[in-house]
């Protein structure tokens, strides 16, 4: 079965983490290089993607002539997807726990982040 | 270094493969289904040759194997026909010459392959993938894994640039006098961002990728052999290997990046600086200087230098100034405001930085802010230099570059 972890950001998290203390730093991207090790070491990881700040984020959509309309991000939005993680195990409960490790990731908040697991569906090409 | 047998049959295989494509699209002019029966060709040596040894002609080998695939495919292709009842004698159809071991071969294949796959019809990243597989003979799983794709989707760019060069209509031969310059132009640039992309990694862990650079440098040196007298191809080449030779210092332990001025230079290759600086001095001699041998130059000047303080900052400054006249790029413009800070001082630097606030193609890009970073540090204004570090590690796109800005902002501000 195919998970999709996602980690969300709250609006102002990259920026709050572009001045994290340099020890925190350095513990984060230790955690964040050996996490993904080990889960590619383990046969779990299918992929796994780090995105871009908001900063530079556009939302469009087609208008009325079919080309691109763009527009910056919607000024509620609450959080943004920051990356996340594929992984391929053998129920729920392996990705709650890979979820868990990964919450647990060194920064400066008091609780860990919250990670949002959503099974992925499958496609024509798992039936063959 | 020694090289395993099986090491030694792959690089064999790369070398040829231009060879045998050129030798089979002369014969069928179809030149989709030609790089497809090499490619096939290709594979059936990579599993044969280990096993049962190389064979005494292994082009002839190639070409013979190449042919029958191609005879299969236009046997199928003239049934397929006759089933749709379409008159046979409308479109002729290459018929499959006879098999012999001694098959023309013309020394320009190569080249006249690497022009048709950059062709400017062609996207870059087309055009980046079909140079690979058709002149490189690198596989659709190797240039997948390349560039962090799915090998379907590769597949299937590889095949939508084929198509494209068939509507091209370009016919398989060298483009004339008039054309070469400009195909020649685009032919660099691709050879450049195949290298870039082996060596800057946008995306992804950094090891597997450090092939591509090696494949790009092959490529260029191909293409050097074939136009000695061209300044420019020999300026690439020489950028490449400048830039290649400082591979084993520019990253830490954790992949972490290390600046020029402070990589451990006994790590630098100084075989390879020392035919990039010949490469370079050979070009510039003849007279006719481009932006390519120029960047060479630059390069060259950095990698003579025993230590950093030994740059030659005057001569790198002259360098760019004369590079800016040649070139819009605004990159040129930021790289040449650095040199003007090491000769000039900080204050120097940040003063040609100014009029780049208005260039649109920067706006956005971490690099300006990266560039005043660095100098408001070494002018002392560190609550100003931090600040910027942030702003640049949140615009770039590459993980190892934020991970250093990052650094670079945390170690300032928290430094006593």
């Amino acid at each position: 079965m195919k998970f999709m972890l996602m980690m969300n950001t709250p609006r102002d998290g990259y920026t709050q983490y572009m001045s994290w203390p340099k020890k925190v730093l350095e513990a984060n991207i230790a955690f964040m290089i050996d996490f993904s090790k080990k889960l590619s070491a383990a046969g779990e990881l299918v992929s796994k993607e780090g995105l871009a700040s908001p900063l530079q984020a556009k939302l469009v959509r087609a208008g009325k002539d079919g080309k691109p309309i763009t527009d910056g991000v919607f000024p509620e939005s609450k959080e943004f997807l920051a990356g996340y993680w594929i992984v391929d195990v053998d129920g729920p409960e392996r990705a709650y726990q890979i979820a868990a490790e990964a919450s647990a990731a060194p920064g400066i908040g008091d609780a860990p982040l919250w990670i949002e697991v959503r099974e992925i569906m499958r496609s024509h090409k798992d039936l063959k | 270094m020694t090289s395993s047998p099986d090491l030694r049959i792959e690089r064999l295989l790369r070398e040829l493969a231009p060879q045998v494509l050129g030798a089979v699209v002369r014969r069928f002019r179809d030149f989709a289904a030609s790089e497809d029966a090499v490619q096939e060709a290709l594979i059936a040596a990579a599993t044969q040759w280990p096993r049962d040894g190389v064979p005494d002609n292994p082009r002839g080998w190639l070409i013979h194997v190449a042919l029958r695939r191609m005879t299969d495919h236009v046997r199928s292709e003239v049934s397929r026909r006759n089933r749709e009842t379409v008159v046979a004698a409308e479109t002729p159809v290459a018929v499959a010459p006879a098999l012999s071991s001694e098959l023309e071969f013309g020394p320009d294949d190569t080249l006249i392959l690497v022009f048709m796959c950059c062709h400017p019809a062609l996207s870059s990243s087309s055009a980046i993938a079909l140079t690979l597989r058709a002149v490189g003979g690198l596989t659709t799983a190797e240039i997948a894994k390349a560039f962090l794709v799915p090998e379907s989707t590769m597949a299937q760019r590889i095949s939508r640039a084929k198509q494209t060069i068939k509507r091209s209509r370009a016919p398989f031969r060298l483009p004339d006098a008039g054309e070469r310059a400009r195909r020649l132009s685009s032919v660099l640039h691709v050879l450049y961002l195949v290298f870039s992309e082996g060596y800057t990694t946008t995306s992804g862990p950094a090891l597997q990728r450090a092939d591509l650079s090696n494949e790009a440098i092959r490529l260029t040196r191909a293409v050097h052999e074939l136009l000695p007298d061209d300044g420019e191809v020999a300026g690439l080449l020489a950028l490449m290997l400048l830039t290649d030779a400082r591979r084993a210092a520019r990253t830490g332990p954790g992949g972490e990046l290390i600046p020029l001025d402070e990589q451990d230079r006994t790590l630098w290759d100084a075989q390879a600086i020392a035919e990039g600086v010949a490469l370079v001095s050979a070009a510039l001699r003849q007279g006719s200087v481009g932006e390519y041998q120029l960047q060479a130059a630059i390069a060259a000047v950095h990698d003579e230098a025993a230590r950093a303080e030994d740059t030659d900052w005057p001569q790198i400054l002259a360098l760019y100034s004369v590079l800016k006249r040649m070139s819009d790029n605004p990159m040129v413009a930021l790289n040449h405001a650095i040199a003007a800070a090491m000769v000039h001082g900080p204050h120097a630097g940040l003063d040609l930085l100014t009029p780049l606030d208005d260039d649109e193609r920067l706006s956005g890009h971490h690099r300006l802010d990266a560039v005043r970073a660095h100098l408001l540090e070494r002018a002392g204004d560190r609550a100003a230099a931090v600040s910027l570090y942030r702003s640049a590690a949140e615009k770039t796109t590459s993980v190892p570059e934020r991970n250093y800005l990052l650094m670079r902002a945390a170690r300032l501000s928290e430094a006593p």
